[in-house]
Formats: C-alpha cells, sequence, structure tokens
C-alpha cells in the first residue's frame, strides 16, 4: 500500500514533468541560472570573506578588531 | 585601515550592486505576491462555480505566474552572497538575528512553496478540486510568509529590538524572538510591502486584459479578469494607505531623520505641515546655512497633517534634520533627544568600552596562564625532597602565597576592568554605529532621492488608486469594455505600478543611510575590506546577467500573452 502511493507520487512528477511546454524552457532557464549562481559567481565571485579565517574565534578577533580600528 | 583603500567608492559600488540585485529581484517578488492571489481567487470561483471557463481563466494566469516565478526564483540568494562578501562585518555582526529569519524562511516557507507548486501545476484532473486549490492557496501562502521573514530581517535593521550584543563574539544575539519577529516596524513593513505586491498583480492582470481589449480579442476573459483584478486593486489600494500611514508613524518614532529627509524638513515644529509636491533648492548644501529648503512648494490642503500623520496629534512637534542633529528637542517618550556630538560621543565611548573589554579579557587570559605557569612551577619545586626538608620550602610558601596574593589583586583589577567596560558598553550600545560618524552632517541621507522617491510612491499610489476605482465603476456597470482611454492607462500602468513599488524601496533603504544598522552601524563600518574594482567588476556581471534573464523573461511571458488563454468563448 505504501509502495504504491510512493509510486503514485513519483508518476505524478514525473508525468507533470513529461507534459509541461513552456516549463521545459523554464526549468532549462533555471538550471543555468543555478549553475551560473553557485559554480560560476559563488565560487569566484562572492566567496566569504570571513572564510579564509579557520576558527570562530579568529573571525570574531577579526571583526572585532575592524570595528575598533574603524573607529579612529 | 579602511581609510587606505578608496573607502567611499567601496561603499558606493557595494550599496549600488545591492541595490541593482534588490531592484532586480522586486520586479518578480510582487508579481508573485500579487498575481498569485488574483490566481486563486479566480480558482476559487472556479470551485463554487464550476465553470470551466473560470479554470481556463485561472490557469492561463497561473502560467504567466510560473513564468515569472521561474525566472525570479533564487534571484534573492544573490543578495545573501553579497552579504557574506561585500558586507562581512555586518554579517558578522547580526548574528542569529539575521539567521533565524532567513533560517525560518529557508524551511518553513521556501518548502512550503516548494511543495505546493507542483501540486498547482501538475495536478490539475488528477488531484480532487478542492485540493487542488488548497495547493494553490498554500503556495501562495508560503510565498506570502517567505516574504513575511525576508521583511522582519529588513525590518530589524531600520528598528534593531529584542537582541542582546555579545562583546565576547562581537555579535548580536537573540534576546526576544518575538520581539524580532512581531516589532511593529517588521509587521507595517510586510503588510504595506505585500500590499504593494497585490496592487502591481492586480494592475497586471488588468493591464494585460487591457491589452487584449484593445486588439478586441479574448473579450469575455479579459473583461472577467478585469473585475476580479480591479476589485481586488482597489481593496488592496484602501489597505495600502491604511498601512502606509502605519509605516510612516513608525518611521517618525523610530528614524525621524529618514522622514525629515521624505519631508525635505531642515526646521520642524509643531502643526507641520506635509508636503505634497515641491522642488528642492539646489542651492542649499548645508542643514545650518540660510538657503531656503524648496524653490517652490505645496503643501497638503490638510493642515498641520504631517504631525497628524506621524504622531496622531495635529499639534505634535515632528523635528527637522537641524532639530535633530542639535537635539533638546522633547521625544513623544518624554525624554530629551540627544545632539548629533551627544551621541557621537556616546558612540565612541562604545566603541572604547569594546577595546577596553577585549583589552581586559586578554590580560584576564594571560594573567591566568602566568598565574597557573608560576604556580605549577612552585608545586614542582615543593614537591622536590632538597625544598620540603628545609627551611627553603618555608620560603617558598611563603613566596607562593605572596604571589597569589599579588595575582589575586591583579586579577580583582582586570575582572574590574571588565566589568565596567562591560557596563559602559551596555549603556553606551544604543549609539555604538555613532562612534564611526566623523561629522553630523553624516547623518543626513541622500535628500533629493528620499524626497523625490517618496512623492514618486505616494503620487503614484494615489493615481492607481483612482484608477482602480474608475475601473471597477466601469467594470461591473459592464462599460469597462468601450473606454478604450481606460484599458490604455492600465496596460502602461502596468508599469507604473512596478516603479512606484521601486520608489518605495528607494525611500525605505536611502532614507536610512548612513545606516546599515539604524544607530548602531554605517555601511562604513559594515563594508569588507575589499578593492572597489573587484566590486565594480560583480556590478557589471549581474547587470548583464540580470538583463539577459529579463529579456529571457520577458519573450517568455509576451510569448504567452500572444499566445493568449486560447478559450472558446462561444462556447459558454
Amino acid at each position: 500500500m505504501e509502495k504504491s502511493v510512493l509510486k503514485r507520487i513519483i508518476s505524478f512528477y514525473v508525468e507533470g514533468f513529461k507534459g509541461m511546454t513552456t516549463g521545459k524552457t523554464l526549468w532549462l532557464i533555471i538550471l543555468v541560472k543555478l549553475f551560473i549562481m553557485f559554480a560560476v559567481l559563488k565560487i569566484f565571485f562572492f566567496p566569504s570573506y570571513l572564510g579564509k579565517f579557520d576558527s570562530a574565534d579568529k573571525k570574531q578577533n577579526y571583526v572585532s578588531n575592524e570595528l575598533i580600528q574603524r573607529a579612529k | 585601515m579602511i581609510a587606505e583603500i578608496d573607502n567611499i567608492s567601496l561603499i558606493d559600488w557595494s550599496r549600488a550592486q545591492f541595490a541593482l540585485t534588490a531592484f532586480y529581484h522586486w520586479l518578480f517578488v510582487p508579481l508573485t505576491l500579487g498575481l498569485g492571489i488574483v490566481q486563486a481567487v479566480m480558482e476559487t470561483i472556479y470551485y463554487k462555480t464550476g465553470d470551466e471557463f473560470w479554470k481556463k481563466t485561472a490557469q492561463f494566469w497561473m502560467k504567466l505566474f510560473g513564468i515569472n516565478f521561474a525566472i525570479g526564483v533564487a534571484t534573492g540568494l544573490i543578495l545573501e552572497f553579497e552579504f557574506g562578501t561585500n558586507w562581512s562585518n555586518y554579517s558578522w555582526f547580526v548574528g542569529d538575528i539575521f539567521g533565524a529569519p532567513l533560517a525560518i524562511e529557508g524551511v518553513v516557507a521556501f518548502f512550503m512553496e516548494a511543495t505546493f507548486i507542483a501540486v498547482m501545476f501538475f495536478g490539475w484532473n488528477k488531484v480532487s478540486k478542492g485540493f487542488h486549490l488548497t495547493s494553490t492557496w498554500l503556495t501562495i501562502a508560503g510565498a506570502t510568509i517567505s516574504a513575511f521573514w525576508i521583511l522582519v530581517a529588513n525590518g530589524w535593521m531600520q528598528y534593531p529590538t529584542g537582541m542582546v550584543f555579545n562583546p565576547d563574539t562581537v555579535r548580536n544575539e537573540m534576546g526576544s524572538f518575538w520581539a524580532v519577529a512581531f516589532s511593529p516596524v517588521a509587521l507595517n513593513k510586510f503588510l504595506h510591502t505585500v500590499l504593494s505586491g497585490w496592487i502591481i498583480g492586480a494592475m497586471f492582470v488588468a493591464g494585460i486584459s487591457s491589452w487584449y481589449l484593445l486588439r478586441k480579442r479574448e473579450v469575455k476573459f479579459a473583461l472577467a479578469s478585469i473585475k476580479v483584478a480591479v476589485a481586488f486593486g482597489l481593496i488592496a489600494c484602501f489597505l495600502s494607505i491604511w498601512t502606509g500611514d502605519g509605516s510612516a508613524s513608525q518611521v517618525a518614532k523610530q528614524q525621524p531623520m529618514k522622514l525629515a529627509a521624505m519631508e525635505g524638513l531642515y526646521e520642524g515644529g509643531e502643526g507641520v505641515n506635509l508636503v505634497g509636491a515641491g522642488i528642492l533648492n539646489p542651492s542649499k548644501k548645508e542643514y545650518n546655512d540660510n538657503e531656503e529648503a524648496f524653490l517652490f512648494k505645496i503643501d497638503v490642503p490638510i493642515p498641520k497633517f504631517l504631525s497628524y500623520l506621524a504622531f496622531g496629534k495635529f499639534n505634535a512637534y515632528v523635528p527637522g534634520i537641524k532639530n535633530i542633529i542639535e537635539g533638546g528637542y522633547t521625544k513623544p517618550d518624554g525624554s530629551i533627544a540627544l545632539s548629533a556630538e551627544e551621541k557621537i560621543a556616546r558612540g565612541k565611548l562604545a566603541i572604547n568600552a569594546l577595546a577596553n573589554y577585549k583589552t581586559a579579557k586578554a590580560d584576564s587570559v594571560l594573567l591566568e596562564h602566568k598565574a597557573d605557569s608560576i604556580k605549577n612551577a612552585l608545586v614542582l619545586a615543593a614537591e622536590t625532597e632538597n625544598y620540603t626538608e628545609t627551611s627553603e620550602g618555608d620560603t617558598i610558601t611563603a613566596i607562593a602565597l605572596t604571589g597569589d596574593e599579588l595575582f589575586a589583586e591583579k586579577k580583582a583589577a582586570v575582572h574590574a576592568k571588565i566589568a565596567d567596560s562591560r557596563q559602559q558598553l551596555k549603556e553606551n550600545f544604543a549609539y555604538f554605529g555613532y562612534g564611526y560618524i566623523k561629522e553630523p552632517k553624516e547623518l543626513i541621507p541622500p535628500l533629493g532621492l528620499t524626497f523625490y522617491a517618496f512623492r514618486v510612491m505616494v503620487i503614484l499610489g494615489g493615481f492607481l488608486l483612482l484608477l482602480f476605482a474608475f475601473a471597477t465603476y466601469f467594470s461591473y456597470k459592464n462599460k469597462f469594455e468601450t473606454k478604450r482611454w481606460l484599458q490604455w492607462t492600465c496596460l502602461i500602468s502596468i508599469f507604473l505600478a512596478i516603479f512606484a513599488g521601486q520608489a518605495g524601496w528607494v525611500v525605505a533603504e536611502v532614507g536610512r543611510q548612513p545606516w546599515a544598522i539604524q544607530d548602531i552601524l554605517p555601511t562604513s563600518a559594515a563594508i569588507s575590506k575589499l578593492s572597489a574594482s573587484s566590486v565594480q567588476l560583480t556590478f557589471f556581471i549581474f547587470l548583464v546577467l540580470f538583463t539577459v534573464l529579463l529579456i529571457a523573461e520577458l519573450k517568455i511571458l509576451t510569448s504567452a500573452i500572444k499566445k493568449g488563454p486560447q478559450i472558446n468563448e462561444n462556447k459558454n
């Protein structure tokens, strides 16, 4: 019984995706967009600035120094 | 030092990049929120009547909703990338205050949206009508809840509340989740912003339907869609006036400088008029020079209206820019406003207290370390037979005692310094950000942009209210089809509604400058130490990427609109 529910859910999605018209183009755009965002922009242009510090202690030391120094 | 890099250029480019991303993101979000409700109402009519015409009508608008949703999805994540890269001090400083709402948004709202959207698109004729309708409404509810948490995070930046600053981690920690989630600023912001989305969605449906009427096609579909959209738009406009009033009142209480900039108000007073329209005087360079603020202005005919809108009393005192900088006036809570100089001094006290706290903490660790080292050495020595059985053992015990006493004194002094600096930080934390302000005039946001954007938003909002009122009247009198001027106006007004929404964001975000977090962190302290050229590069990458995506959306959207709903109108 449980298996048949799972099968029905899978077939619901499979048939839904198969029946798409404009949706196929949209999915292509979504996938290309996500690839550009995560595989290109995030990695090459938007690394975490504090990611260069390997511990929370170093991050908080860096930020506190910055916050103190910038007021001078 | 930040001064070593081109600070102004870096801040400006980083802000421009954030603004570009937010503008772009805000093209899609309001349409999702507004169009979603319109299509759900249409599907509800189908559910109630069983009329296949309404099913086809809802399906067409759902298709346009899907195109918009697909192109817009995940564009908001770019803003989060920018937080981590360009605004790293800010990201660290806000801690879990920002993280919690965004995490809830991601987990609850997004998954709710993502689950039910599949049923909404794939479920026609596969699930029951009731389940499908429920899924449609839950998709829209998910999108709206998602917007709520994002706006809670934004609301906190405008009115930081419900948090405790931890000097050890240099982060703000959640003191009261409910104070953050249901702050009056966040609630008003959520309602006003979502309603602006409803107006844009309603205008979109009315405008596209008018295009069909102008081309004399899909007439029945267009007229039926317009009936739903314009009534919905009219309700949204009225509610928007109510929430706009609430927002203005919150701005008056929490961000008086923003209100003064929105009004071009340099000298405040009791019973202040609201400026309806005006042209700012470009010769006015300083807040305290003797130049007039306006070349020309028209006040709203209701006297003392700004005082009333701000504080609910026609004679209430509204401070102007000069008053806020000079201080000394009585605030609504009865306290006396500090001058900018005093706030700057208290901000510097807070930052010095943080520095002292950090130093004292480091001293404390060092002292503990030293004490432990000496104690260990003495214990080791005491354990040596030669010392324990001679008089030197007594000497060492005495030395150890003296050492302990000496350290006890030093430790007490350091602990007192820790407690004092922590207390000083706590007492002055509300002004922490002022410690980065060099001159009081830095506290004035870009006046022209804030002033004009506010007028654009309000005037266009008023225009849209009238338009929806006319359109509702003619639509329900069955005369809309013959009013070509109204059809043209509705079509053009799609862009005006979008423009009004964007102008609203300009008021909210430009008007709160120089703050990243109101009073606590200015953009100059929030920004990462990057080169301006690297931010310029990513700005233009985004510009190209967004333009390509926008062209793709417009192409797919216009193609779907040209194709039309393909309803056999003679059938019914």
